[in-house]
């Protein structure tokens, strides 16, 4: 395994954002003047199926893909897809999940203690209640209200993700998915009991 | 050879004189097909062409949008590779890109192209899916490579995607001879930092003219034989080529060594970094010296390479002891935990198990597809399905579950005939064989249906073939086909007419029906008027993509593409008042 490079895995389902919020991620770290390589698989398994991108970034990055226990966060927009991936994980690493469920064809119901689950397997964890937060974001800015949260927990300059947020998201957007970041930041803040920097000024 | 392509940082846009300038060039996250893309328009591409094929796909739509070229989506592969050898042939440099499979569809010009040679530079790029993500095969075009005679590159990152490129249309051009660009999966759809990109330039383009020459582009059997000598001389000069050629890197470090290529190598500087490490960018031919003096240098020899021991093979054959088949997994996709298992390292632990059993979740067709209502009246028929490549492969799973055959694009209505001439031999009637059905999409229809069809009728077959024509190439994320009334780039264009041409193909026009795709009973009602009739039958059911109506509703396109669907169902496309 490389050292010093971040592993970010992003896992969700079909649709839900999961290529852009990566994208993001992986330009912030460019930006940052850092290697970054991303990974993922487009075609017919997505489908409705799973969608998950591999973002890696550090002063040397090879892999494009992060192996089985090296991932330091998953980020996951769904809660059952971040179970799935949940071997990727290295001991100790952050969840960072929406609270949204998508029941897969044919499955009769979601399981009950999920969160529980979650919480005793990862190491910090950042649960966002989406219903919670219906009144301060805009719900397609989903995706980059929890990179937010990836800010937190990594080591990139918050201008490197401004900008990557600015360059990448349809236009017409950029403000939108600035504040849902800035509110991805205060969620996580608070479920990690730790001060903003902007809090302290 | 040089292709005049400026060297990065320096101001090429008003020829050689001005070099001196440094210019503003930035860096990018570049997917491994965008990155052919640039390569491809910094080398002074003229044509790019293709057909939509997973993960080939995202290339000509990144090149595209670059100036100074051409772009289309031909109708199938072989076309894509004739165009593009035309195009070479008049002095356009030309890149041809399809999925691996696609390549079993070109491979008949693509053959003779290495005896004709090229004129200006052509690179086919071939997209090969190990683990089969998207595919109904995992074939190794490495391949394709030795038997068809043609140099090879195989890069390893996006970085690779864009000089490799670049060096293959240098190595055709030098050497006149069509040049891989080998890509996959992993490679196409991953993304990395390319450097000293600079969109400002103008690359110089090969001087245009008709190379008339008939020896050596007219390949009746006594200029083949002559043209046979040249490819054989010409593999010979390139295997003196590649001992030197940067692609090829040699990183010395320790006294375990390892040959590899591609998307592996990433892997190999991940789980062994203390190796020495042979990276092969050209992987027909092979280098024979290099690697004879690295397996020399070190004291154990692997060559780690995805799919099947093509480098191995050729290696053990210079008499050179190494490990590779005998470690490493033929089939699917390496990553860094397949290099770990397969050497017996120790592999990183992950987070604690849980109990919540996480239950697949299966890929399916998008809700409101329209093909779900022509799925729908085939189940509750109990028809037998002769299925075809597209999103429309997916009802094979849960909940239509109505495919029965799927093997390659085109091959619906083709399997289906065949089944019909032995059901009729066992003295079946065609209400009998009417069990039989066939469906194809709208894209695979143009690409190699209509060949199928054609060949039924004239066969004088019995059968009930249905077209599902959503209006767009939806499986690869929704492209132009000559059904959609639109080429490249959502240009307007021509569309076939169902009725007209079953007609011109020599079909009662009794037999032929188009209906609204989404009219289930209307659907129901005209299957079972179709199949009560002798002879070759085709329904079209019209509808609208899903996906695509989502996109366009962003755009503010979706009216106009349902007024152009709602056409098709008129009497006017009909045809029927066209006499």
């Amino acid at each position: 395994m490389a050292e010093n490079v971040t592993n970010v895995l992003m896992v969700g389902v079909g649709g839900q954002g999961i290529i852009l919020a990566s994208d993001i991620l992986a330009e912030a770290a460019m930006l940052a003047g850092l290697d970054a390589k991303k990974s993922e698989v487009h075609g017919m398994s997505q489908r409705g199926g799973p969608v998950f991108s591999h973002v890696r970034f550090g002063p040397e990055v090879h892999s494009p893909v992060i192996g089985r226990g090296e991932a330091d966060v998953v980020y996951a927009l769904e809660r059952m897809e971040l179970l799935r991936w949940a071997p990727w994980a290295r001991p100790g690493a952050a969840a960072i999940y929406a609270d949204t469920d998508m029941l897969p064809t044919g499955i009769a119901a979601y399981p009950a203690d999920i969160d529980d689950e979650i919480a005793s397997r990862f190491g910090r964890v950042v649960r966002f209640d989406m219903r919670e937060l219906r009144s301060q974001i805009n719900p397609k800015a989903k995706n980059t209200v929890l990179l937010g949260a990836v800010s937190m927990l990594t080591d990139l300059p918050l201008d490197a993700y401004a900008q990557a947020i600015t360059e990448l998201v349809p236009p017409g957007t950029a403000e939108a998915n600035l504040k849902g970041f800035e509110v991805g930041r205060r969620v996580a803040a608070s479920a990690l009991g730790v001060r903003l920097e902007s809090e302290t000024s | 050879m040089a292709l005049g392509i400026p060297e990065p940082g320096t101001d090429a846009r008003v020829g050689s004189q001005a070099v001196a300038r440094k210019v503003e060039t930035v860096r990018k996250m570049l997917s491994g097909n965008e990155a052919i893309a640039l390569g491809a328009w910094e080398a002074g591409v003229a044509v790019g062409c293709g057909y939509p094929g997973t993960p080939s796909t995202e290339i000509l739509e990144a090149l595209i949008h670059y100036p100074d070229l051409y772009t289309e989506w031909s109708v199938n592969e072989k076309v894509a590779l004739e165009v593009g050898l035309g195009a070479c042939i008049a002095g356009g440099r030309a890149l041809v890109t399809m999925k691996h499979v696609g390549v079993n569809v070109a491979a008949d010009p693509l053959f003779t192209a290495a005896y004709t040679g090229v004129n200006a530079g052509l690179v086919v790029v071939t997209a090969d899916d190990p683990s089969m993500h998207s595919s109904q095969n995992e074939q190794d075009n490495r391949h394709y490579a030795i038997a068809a005679k043609l140099p090879m590159f195989e890069p390893s990152t996006p970085a690779d995607a864009r000089q490799f490129t670049r060096w293959a249309f240098e190595l055709s051009e030098g050497h006149d001879t069509p040049c891989f660009v080998r890509t996959t999966t992993r490679l196409s759809h991953s993304k990395g930092v390319v450097d000293d990109v600079d969109l400002t330039i103008k690359p110089a383009k090969h001087p245009v003219g008709v190379d008339q020459n008939p020896a050596k582009y007219v390949m009746i059997p006594g200029h083949a034989r002559g043209r046979r000598l040249a490819v054989e001389a010409r593999m010979g000069e390139l295997a003196r080529v590649v001992e030197t050629h940067p692609a090829n890197i040699l990183e010395r470090r320790g006294s375990v060594g390892v040959i590899t290529s591609g998307v592996p190598y990433s892997y190999v500087r991940e789980v062994l970094p203390d190796a020495s490490v042979l990276k092969l960018g050209i992987v027909n031919p092979l280098p024979e010296q290099l690697i004879r003096d690295f397996a020399a240098s070190v004291e154990t020899l692997y060559v780690v390479e995805e799919l099947d021991p093509i480098i191995e093979t050729q290696v053990r054959a210079w008499g050179i002891t190494c490990h590779g088949k005998d470690t490493f997994p033929t089939i699917g996709e390496f990553s860094p935990e397949v290099l770990r298992a397969s050497l017996g390292l120790s592999v990183p632990a992950s987070v604690p198990d849980g109990h919540i059993e996480v239950p697949p979740r299966l890929p399916g067709l998008c809700t409101g597809c329209p093909h779900g209502h022509v799925f729908d009246v085939l189940r509750e028929r109990g028809l037998y399905v002769s299925g075809d490549i597209g999103c429309y492969s997916l009802g094979v799973l849960p909940p239509y579950r109505i495919m029965d055959t799927l093997v390659d694009m085109g091959a619906s209505f083709t399997m289906a005939h065949g089944m019909d001439i032995v059901l009729a031999q066992a003295g079946q009637s065609h209400t009998e064989r009417a069990h039989v059905s066939a469906v194809i999409g709208d894209s695979t229809f143009a690409h190699s249906g209509i060949t199928g069809l054609l060949n039924a009728i004239w066969n004088k077959r019995d059968g009930l073939f249905v077209v599902l024509d959503n209006g767009t190439t939806a499986m690869t994320g929704a492209q132009e086909n000559p059904m959609s009334g639109e080429r490249m780039g959502h240009e307007n264009s021509t569309h076939v007419d169902y009725t007209l041409l079953c007609r011109a193909l020599g079909m009662p026009e009794e037999n032929v029906a188009v209906v609204d795709g989404n009219n289930k009973a209307l659907i129901a009602q005209t299957i079972d008027e179709l199949a009560a009739k002798p002879g070759v039958k085709l329904l079209a059911a019209v509808g609208l993509c899903i996906m695509e109506a989502k996109d366009l509703s962003k755009s503010g396109k979706l009216e106009e593409k349902k007024a152009w669907r709602a056409l098709e169902l008129s009497a006017v496309c009909k045809g029927a008042d066209r006499g």
